[in-house]
């Protein structure tokens, strides 16, 4: 079952619990600005927004690394590989989100892997604004967003889009 | 159905890749120029300084990649195209019959003629065994004189630096990455390099390169302002041009590059063109241009793929970018940085503090950006000028406090849910459900 | 662990930084902010100095839990001589700019001496800088806040800066950081402006680590659990936020009404929780907008409010339009009940003013209060206020007298010197409710009983942080005890005064004693440092803690005599409620208190209890 974080930005109350629990998971210490997530703090409008990578399917990151160091997973997790990453950022300026970040203590990149399956950012959110769902069921305004997208894609393109032919990894 | 893939480059490779997703009957063969697994270029600079093997430059990894996926990877020059007979001469002979070819050859370093640039010690930077010979040549405390501090340029001198090597920069423009960005930017990065204790000699040329007196470094550089800097390695990194010599008399129209329509066929028939090589459509201008980038190496590779094999993908266009860390001084261009002709600009300068970042605005939308010494997030740039989101309230916002970028993409992107962030791209194939089943179907 | 164990020392007069160690022997004995950083300011800093010259000090000082996950884990203070008390001030905030300072490697600030020029502290990791501050210098917190992230061109940075009002050297300004969150009391922003340094801005990327990860990670994962199942923490802090108190506390008869006058205001419930919650007449909106959690927080009492654009207070002023922060319950109390106005819209207002300006509200509205009363009297004339007719329950008037103050203008400048001693100048120092020279706060010393012991003997003058007996005596715990009574309290003020002390030397916020004991916080402390930290040493640090604070005082000249409530509360009974007829019994409860300390009759800590608890 593909499962996906589902955030509802009307829960967060801004404590950060998830940038902890990320850096903690991923880098073994507190430490907010090496959060795969991160909470976006809108003060004068009362909102309070945490924001990470969707493993999107486009797999921007992937698709401009030089040197295959981004991969996607069975999940379609697109997972950063340390041992391959040469540091170029190019993906971070490549992913239209703006979910790859650069590290510069260790000249790499980081993104949100989802922990391997298990999230640390959803289990640590105290208000429930941050969920691991099934993806059918939980990723609906995911959803919403992405079918709006397609059908602006169909509009351009035809009807012809191919399916894919294998379950593989996109192998891109 | 045979296809054939001349380049072994990102656009050549992901070709063949994504060819053999949509079609697992044909078959493809993909040829290198150089005697190497295919590699990518960008990564030379990290192999140069030691950050990885030769090994941590290949395209994958996997040796037996392109043997799994039933591609036929030969290297070897192509010598000549019969477009009419469908078939290719390699330099050594051999004939390739194809139904759908793609031009994938990138492009080569230019060699300025100037006096003494065949002299040894003298090398591009440009394939993995000038990088080799850099390896060689480039001691720690090695005099070294870079030609060219364009964003090729830039990227070498990191490497060099990191090697440790005594080095002096010549540019002829008045600034480094005079291409990727403005006086400000360009400013701060001979700034910041001249601090690193590199010498910046920018608005120089190179006049001549002779022997090195005995008992010295081996070359002498003369410059136009009249001195000479001795070198154990001069580095020319002036620029490139698209590597298409072969096409002549083949049918196929070359300008700067290949030119290419909206499905990136050549004026010939059943020829496809991709990457550095090609005039693909710049999103910002709309016009045909040579991004010689990786992203749109790639992007092309697929959407000729596409084609070739018959599933229809018109190229809408692909932005212009780049990210470059110039001894840990980190920039990035994107679009329209030289901002719009009739637009507003936001921006924010810390000369002290080596930050810069402007905003260039047509409308209401952001078509252009600029940023020195930051890195977080900055992909949302992309996001929002690929999209071309409007940016209602937040562009007056940004014009005047350019470093909200972030919150400003966050409230656009989720404020308005019926233009998602991916609009103008393509939409490829992609295996399995994907995500959510929402592939784009 | 925990601890970063770096301390940065700057000294403006010469514009040096420096780094040095940790003291980690005196961090086993102080543990961290609060009990820490008031040790190296007693090792440091001459008692009797004066508190606005040069050779006093103030540090802004984190605890070794501060940017942990430990909920609530994000607290900072700022620890000096307070101007307004003369006395040890400490004031706590919340926000993040404890965290990310944190994260910038230092456990502490140690601000000396003073400033030539107006300059601003930019930390960004190890990178320390002194910038100049003209182009801020005048200007309020929120445009320091932004000027300071645009200047720097990162949104990330946190700032913790004064408004105009400590640079006018109003004696209760406060230190304001992430735009609302405030070191509110004691005027620890007098002193920072008294140093011409404008703000402290840093941006850290280091990572915090705990001694032992799995014990800290069960630890505060318990203590999440046991928050999230209190009634208090779980539910009635992130609904109403402090202000769940308002109806309670003027129901119990405890709510100081119009200069303590009166223990009950009728319009009580038009500046509650619920009103705050509930749609307006006006406009059909809230004006609550949401609730915010400081870091690491997962009770969220923040009130995030959005005053209604068509009220009197900002009707052409858009800049206040949007949301920010909203009133938490001793600012309702102070703004509202105590001047007797029951405007909702006008006292956010008034909160926004005091957060921009960084005013601290509680004394701000005492000081209106009194003046007010003074007013009313005749001891203070139409033509002394500049025009301003200062009634109780003049919003009007406490609106101007807002936007005077902190620019020290006309009435304005007089409101600055605080209630004790405006009420002094004008012939009624009986009129000013204050210990110490700081005007209490939002709990009436005849209702609950507890507290008018807790105001008399607290180090920072009058507070009701260092020893919230209000949890015993209203809401039962950890026990409830009989608010109308004297008996037992010195015993149970004791107790909550060091074991706050210790919360407030971990990083950790005391509104989390709503549901912990130190059972519940010594784990995470223990899991996270070195030094097998049990309850029994957290309040041994905690009595350590007060110990040497109250010994700085004597130092400084307070003695006994200073220990006394205003005559109000000790002759005029209350009129109304559960308490009517009860005067303060502190009189009675002060010299069991100080037997129980180990003072002398007068108040004085002796050799023997100084040498038991290694002060």
């Amino acid at each position: 079952m593909l499962k996906a974080l589902v955030i509802d930005a009307g829960k967060c109350t801004g404590c950060k619990q998830c940038e902890m629990a990320c850096s903690l998971e991923n880098e073994g210490e507190f430490n907010v600005a090496k959060s795969r997530i991160r909470v976006f703090d809108f003060h004068t409008e009362a909102r309070f927004v945490p924001y990470t990578c969707t493993q999107c399917a486009e797999a921007w990151c992937q698709q401009a690394c030089p040197v295959n160091a981004i991969t996607t997973d069975s999940m379609g997790v697109k997972i950063v590989h340390d041992n391959l990453c040469v540091g170029c950022k190019v993906c971070t300026i490549a992913c239209p989100f703006g979910t790859v970040n650069y590290n510069a203590s260790t000249g790499k990149v980081i993104k949100c892997d989802l922990c391997g399956g298990k999230p640390a950012c959803s289990d640590a959110c105290p208000t429930g604004a941050i969920t691991f769902q099934d993806a059918e069921q939980g990723g609906f305004d995911k959803m919403k967003v992405w079918a709006a997208q397609s059908a602006n894609a169909a509009t351009h393109e035809g009807p012809n889009t191919p399916k894919a032919s294998q379950a593989s990894g996109s192998g891109h | 159905m045979k296809y054939a893939i001349l380049g072994a480059g990102p656009a050549g490779v992901t070709a063949a890749e994504t060819l053999r997703n949509v079609d697992p009957e044909a078959s493809i063969t993909l040829v290198g120029g150089e005697p190497e697994p295919p590699y990518s270029r960008m990564a030379l600079p990290y192999f140069i300084y030691g950050k990885i093997d030769e090994g941590g430059t290949h395209l994958r990894q996997d040796p037996l990649h392109y043997n799994r996926e039933n591609i036929r990877y030969l290297t070897g020059r192509c010598g000549g195209i019969d477009a009419q007979a469908k078939r290719l001469y390699m330099s050594g002979g051999e004939a390739l019959e194809y139904d759908k070819l793609l031009i994938a050859t990138g492009a080569n370093p230019i060699m300025p003629p100037i006096p003494g640039a065949h002299l040894e010690g003298v090398e591009t930077c440009w394939t993995l065994d000038d990088a080799r010979n850099i390896l060689k040549l480039a001691e720690k405390g090695s005099p070294v004189v870079l030609v060219g501090a364009g964003f090729i340029g830039s990227i070498i001198l990191e490497a060099l630096y990191l090697r440790g090597c005594d080095i002096t920069v010549v540019e002829l423009a008045p600034r480094m990455v005079a291409r990727m960005m403005d006086e400000t930017a360009g400013g701060m990065l001979g700034r910041w390099c001249e601090a690193k204790g590199v010498r910046v000699l920018t608005r120089t040329r190179v006049a001549s390169i002779k022997q090195g007196a005995e008992g010295g470094p081996r070359l002498s550089v003369g410059l136009s302002s009249g001195i000479n800097i001795p070198a154990d390695l001069v580095v020319m990194a002036v620029g490139v041009r698209s590597n298409t010599g072969f096409l002549v008399g083949s049918g196929v129209k070359v300008n700067t590059g290949i030119a290419v329509d909206d499905y990136l066929q050549t004026t010939a028939p059943d020829i496809y063109a991709a990457g550095d090589c090609c005039e693909g459509v710049d999103l910002s201008t709309g016009k045909p241009d040579m991004l010689a980038i990786q992203p749109v190496a790639v992007e092309h590779g697929r959407i000729a793929a596409l084609n070739m094999a018959g599933h229809k993908h018109r190229h809408r266009g692909s932005l212009n970018m780049n990210v470059l860390d110039t001894i840990g001084l980190i920039s990035s261009s994107f679009g329209l940085w030289q901002g719009a002709q009739v637009g507003e600009t936001g921006k924010l300068v810390d000369e002290g503090g080596y930050k810069y970042m402007k905003l260039e605005f047509e409308g209401d939308k952001l078509v252009g950006a600029q940023c020195v010494g930051m890195t977080d997030h900055v992909g949302m740039l992309r996001g929002l000028i690929q999209t071309g989101f409007r940016m209602g309230e937040w562009k007056d916002k940004l014009l005047a406090a350019p470093e909200r970028l972030r919150e400003a993409y966050i409230s656009v992107a989720q404020g308005a849910p019926n233009a998602g962030p991916m609009a103008p791209h393509v939409n490829t194939p992609r295996a399995g459900l994907g995500h959510g089943g929402a592939s784009g179907h | 662990m925990g601890w970063t164990g770096k301390i940065l020392r700057v000294n403006l007069t010469n514009g040096s930084v420096q780094s040095e160690p940790l003291n980690m022997e005196w961090a086993q004995q102080y543990l961290g902010q609060r009990g820490l950083a008031s040790k190296y300011l007693v090792e440091e800093v001459d008692a009797k100095c004066d508190p606005l010259g040069p050779d006093n000090k103030m540090i802004f000082a984190t605890g070794p839990l501060t940017g942990t996950c430990a909920s609530t884990g994000g607290r900072y203070s700022v620890i000096t001589k307070g101007p307004l008390t003369n006395a040890i001030a400490c004031s706590n905030s919340g926000g993040y700019f404890g965290a990310e300072l944190k994260f910038a490697g230092w456990d502490m600030i140690i601000v000396e001496g003073k400033s030539p020029k107006p300059v601003y502290l930019r930390v960004a990791d190890d990178t320390v800088e002194l910038l100049d501050a003209s182009e801020i210098w005048g200007t309020s917190v929120w445009h320091t806040d932004e000027w300071i992230k645009s200047k720097h061109q990162d949104p990330m940075m946190h700032v913790a800066t004064i408004g105009v009002a400590g640079e006018n050297g109003v004696l209760y300004s406060a230190i304001v950081n992430d735009l609302h969150r405030a070191a509110g009391r004691s005027g620890v922003g007098t002193v920072m402006g008294s140093k011409n340094l404008k703000a402290v801005a840093v941006r850290g990327t280091k990572g915090v680590k705990v001694r032992d990860g799995k014990a800290f990670m069960k630890a505060t994962n318990d203590g999440k659990k046991v928050l999230a199942e209190n009634a208090v923490t779980g539910s009635g802090l992130p609904t109403f936020g402090t202000q769940v108190l308002m109806n309670a506390i003027n129901e119990a008869g405890a709510m100081p009404t119009r200069n303590s006058r009166e223990v009950q205001f009728e319009g009580a419930h038009d500046i509650s929780a619920e009103a705050m919650a509930t749609p307006r007449k006006s406009d059909g909106q809230k004006n609550l907008q949401t609730n915010q959690a400081c870091f690491a927080c997962t009770i969220a009492c923040g009130r995030i409010s959005k005053i209604d654009e068509k009220h009197f207070t900002v009707v052409n002023k858009p800049q206040y339009w949007h949301s920010s922060g909203g009133l938490e319950y001793e600012a309702a109390w102070a703004l509202g009940s105590n001047t007797g106005v029951n405007d909702l819209e006008a006292l956010t207002y008034v909160n926004f003013i005091c957060n921009e300006q960084a005013l601290d509200p509680i004394s701000f509205g005492a000081t209106v209060s009194a003046a007010m009363e003074l007013y009313e009297l005749g001891l203070l004339t139409k033509e002394q206020t500049g025009g301003i007719e200062l009634t109780f329950g003049s919003a009007e008037a406490l609106v101007k007298c807002v936007e005077l103050t902190g620019k020290a203008e006309g009435f304005g400048k007089e409101l600055g010197l605080g209630s004790a001693r405006l009420c002094a100048k004008y012939g009624r120092p009986d009129l000013s409710m204050t210990v110490k020279g700081q005007e209490f706060p939002a709990y009436d010393a005849r209702g609950i009983q507890g507290m008018g012991l807790t105001y008399a003997t607290s180090n920072r003058g009058a507070c009701h942080l260092r020893s919230y007996t209000v949890a015993s005596e209203m809401l039962g715990i950890p026990e409830k005890t009989d608010p109308l009574v004297t008996d037992g309290k010195p015993a149970l003020v004791i107790a909550f005064q060091d074991a706050t002390a210790a919360v407030d030397s971990s990083g950790l916020c005391v509104f989390t004693t709503f549901a912990w004991t130190l059972n519940d916080i010594a784990p995470q402390v223990d899991a996270a440092c070195e030094g097998n930290w049990t309850p029994e040493k957290m309040a041994e640090v905690g009595a350590r803690i007060w110990n040497m604070e109250r010994m700085f005082n004597h130092r400084a000249g307070f003695t006994a005599k200073d220990d006394q409530l205003p005559p109000r509360l000790m002759k005029e009974a209350a009129k109304t409620g559960p308490a009517a007829g009860l005067v303060s019994g502190v009189d009675k409860m002060l010299p069991e208190y100080y037997q129980l300390r180990g003072w002398t009759a007068d108040g004085v800590p002796t050799n023997e209890t100084l040498s038991r608890l290694a002060v």
